[in-house]
C-alpha cells in the first residue's frame, strides 16, 4: 500500500521533471554532469539522497527494486531506502539482482550480469573527478570543456611513481565514449570494467553536489591507464570462504580476537545463491549427511 | 478557451507521468527503439505521443515553442491549461514541437553552451509514422547498429559533429515514440 499522505514516490510532480530533463540531458551527453536543483529528502546527505531522488523519478508502479549498500541488501542504509520506497511508492522489492528492475547501489556493481530493462543507480558523494585536482567549480568546468585532461593522467602518474603501481583502488576515474572524464563512484575499481558495454542503463545522483549524470547501455567506458602501467581490476587473491567463488569481489572479515578473518563476497545475493546452487567454501560449515 | 482545452491530460498524473518517462527514458537510453507511450489526447496536430511527453516533461519552468500548423490555438490553450509552459520563439525554447519541414531551420535552437551542453533544446517531432527502417544508427546506447524512419539524413549528421553540443531529437506517430540525441552517428538512407 502507498502512505496517501506522499505523492507517488515521495517528490512532487514538478520536481520529478526537473530531474527527469536531468536524466535525459545526462544521457544525450554520456559521462557530463547535468546540474540539477536536489531537493531536502527525509534522510540526511550521505544517505544517498541523490540516488534517491535519481531512483524517485524513475520508479513505476511496476517497478521491482533491489537497493545495496556495498554489495549488501541488508545494512541500515540500504533497508531504509528500500522501505522508503515500499512505503511512497507502493513498488515490490527483492534481493535477487536478476528479479529487481531498478537497483539503486552504493559502492558495488552486482556480480550477476546485468540486462536490457534494468536500470542501475548509483549513489554518487563526490561526482567531480577532478576535484582533489581543482577545487573551483569554475575550474573544473572548463577543464571538461576543453577535454583538459592532463592532470588527472599526472596525478595517477605519481602513484607510479611513489608505489611502483597505480594506488587508486576505488572512484577509479573513466573516460566516457573518448569525451568525459567521470568518476563511477567509489566502486572498487575491480568493478570497472563493467561499466561499458553494459545492457543497463546506468544512472548516477549526487545529491549534495546537486549533479546527475549518465552511462546509456553499450557504451564505451575506459579506466584511465598508461601503455606502460595497464588498469587491473584487482581484488584480494582468495576465492570466498562461503560459497568458494574465485571470480567476486571480496570484503575481508575478521572473525575472532586472535586476528582471524574470512573472505566472503561483498554481493550478499549472489553469495547467497552460489550457497543455495551447493557451492561450497573453506570455511562452510560441515556438511550434515 | 475552449471545451477542448480542459479535457486531454493525465487522468492519474503521477503514474501517468512515471510510465511515460520511463518509455522515453528507454527511447534516449536506445536510439533507435520505438515505444508506445499514452495519456493524453491533446489537440490536433499534435500526436497522442507528443502531447503526453510534454505533460511528462515541460511545465512552467521550460520555455515550449510551437512550429508551423502546431502554433495554432486549441494547441496553446491545450499547452497553456494542462502543462503551464511560456509559448517562445525558437531560439528561447527548451522544447520545440512541430512537423520536420517546420522545425527548419535547426540553427534557430539552443545547442547547449560549451561549459553546460545540457541547455540545449529537445525538439519534438510530429511524423506520420515510425518504423525500424532507413536510417542507421550507432553509437551510445546500441549494441551494434539500429534503423529509424528519420525524415532525412544530412541535419542529424550535421547535429552529431557539434558533440558534446546539439540538438536532441524525441521523434512521435500516433502513441508511437523514439529518440535520437545528439550522441548517435547517422548514416544511410532517409524515408520521406
Ligand atoms: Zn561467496
Amino acid at each position: 500500500m502507498t502512505d496517501q499522505a506522499y505523492n507517488f514516490a515521495y517528490l512532487d510532480e514538478q520536481t520529478k521533471r526537473m530531474i527527469r530533463r536531468a536524466i535525459l540531458k545526462g544521457l544525450a551527453v554520456p559521462g557530463y554532469q547535468v546540474p540539477f536543483a536536489s531537493r531536502e529528502m527525509p534522510m540526511p546527505y550521505g544517505w544517498g539522497t541523490g540516488g534517491v531522488q535519481v531512483t524517485a523519478a524513475c520508479l513505476t508502479p511496476e517497478d521491482v527494486l533491489k537497493v545495496i549498500d556495498q554489495g549488501a541488501d541488508d545494512t541500515t542504509n540500504a533497508v531504509s531506502i528500500r522501505k522508503f520506497f515500499q512505503r511512497t511508492a507502493g513498488v515490490r522489492v527483492t534481493e535477487s539482482t536478476g528479479e529487481a528492475s531498478v537497483i539503486q547501489t552504493r559502492h558495488r556493481i552486482p556480480e550477476a550480469p546485468l540486462r536490457e530493462g534494468q536500470i542501475l543507480v548509483y549513489q554518487v558523494p563526490i561526482p567531480e573527478p577532478l576535484r582533489f585536482l581543482e577545487p573551483r567549480e569554475a575550474e573544473t568546468r572548463k577543464m571538461h570543456e576543453l577535454e583538459e585532461y592532463g592532470l588527472m593522467h599526472v596525478k595517477l602518474y605519481e602513484d607510479i611513481a611513489r608505489h611502483g603501481e597505480i594506488a587508486t583502488s576505488y572512484a577509479y576515474p573513466v573516460k566516457v565514449e573518448g569525451r568525459y572524464v567521470m568518476d563511477p563512484s567509489p566502486i572498487p575499481k575491480f568493478d570497472n570494467p563493467k561499466l561499458g558495454d553494459c545492457p543497463a542503463i546506468q544512472l548516477f545522483g549526487a545529491g549534495r553536489e546537486q549533479r546527475i549524470y549518465a552511462v546509456p547501455p553499450y557504451t564505451q567506458v575506459v579506466s584511465l591507464d598508461f601503455d606502460d602501467h595497464p588498469f587491473v581490476a584487482s581484488k584480494a587473491p582468495h576465492d570466498c570462504d562461503l560459497c568458494g567463488a574465485d571470480e567476486s569481489y571480496l570484503d575481508e572479515v575478521i572473525i575472532d580476537d586472535a586476528g582471524g578473518r574470512m573472505f566472503v563476497c561483498s554481493d550478499t545475493d549472489f553469495c547467497a545463491g552460489r550457497q543455495a546452487a551447493g557451492h561450497r567454501g573453506r570455511l562452510s560449515p560441515a556438511e550434515v549427511v | 478557451m475552449t471545451g477542448i482545452a480542459l479535457g486531454g491530460g493525465f487522468s492519474h498524473p503521477p503514474e501517468q507521468a512515471a510510465r511515460a518517462f520511463r518509455a522515453v527514458l528507454e527511447a534516449v537510453s536506445r536510439p533507435g527503439t520505438i515505444w508506445t507511450v499514452e495519456g493524453a489526447v491533446p489537440p490536433a496536430p499534435l500526436t497522442v505521443a507528443a502531447g503526453t511527453v510534454l505533460l511528462t516533461l515541460a511545465d512552467g519552468t521550460a520555455p515550449v515553442h510551437l512550429a508551423g500548423d502546431a502554433d495554432c490555438q486549441p494547441v496553446r490553450d491545450w499547452i497553456t491549461f494542462h502543462i503551464g509552459a511560456p509559448l517562445v520563439g525558437a531560439e528561447g525554447a527548451m522544447f520545440a514541437v512541430g512537423r520536420w519541414q517546420d522545425l527548419l531551420p535547426l540553427g534557430r535552437f539552443h545547442p547547449g553552451d560549451p561549459d553546460y551542453p545540457d541547455r540545449a533544446a529537445t525538439l519534438i517531432v510530429l511524423m506520420n509514422d515510425l518504423t525500424n527502417a532507413g536510417a542507421r544508427l550507432t553509437g551510445p546506447g546500441i549494441k551494434d547498429a539500429a534503423r529509424l524512419s528519420l525524415p532525412e539524413i544530412a541535419a542529424f549528421q550535421r547535429n552529431a559533429v557539434q558533440f558534446p553540443l546539439g540538438l536532441d531529437f524525441i521523434f512521435t506517430a500516433g502513441d508511437r515514440v523514439a529518440a535520437l540525441p545528439r550522441s548517435t552517428k547517422v548514416e544511410g538512407a532517409a524515408c520521406m
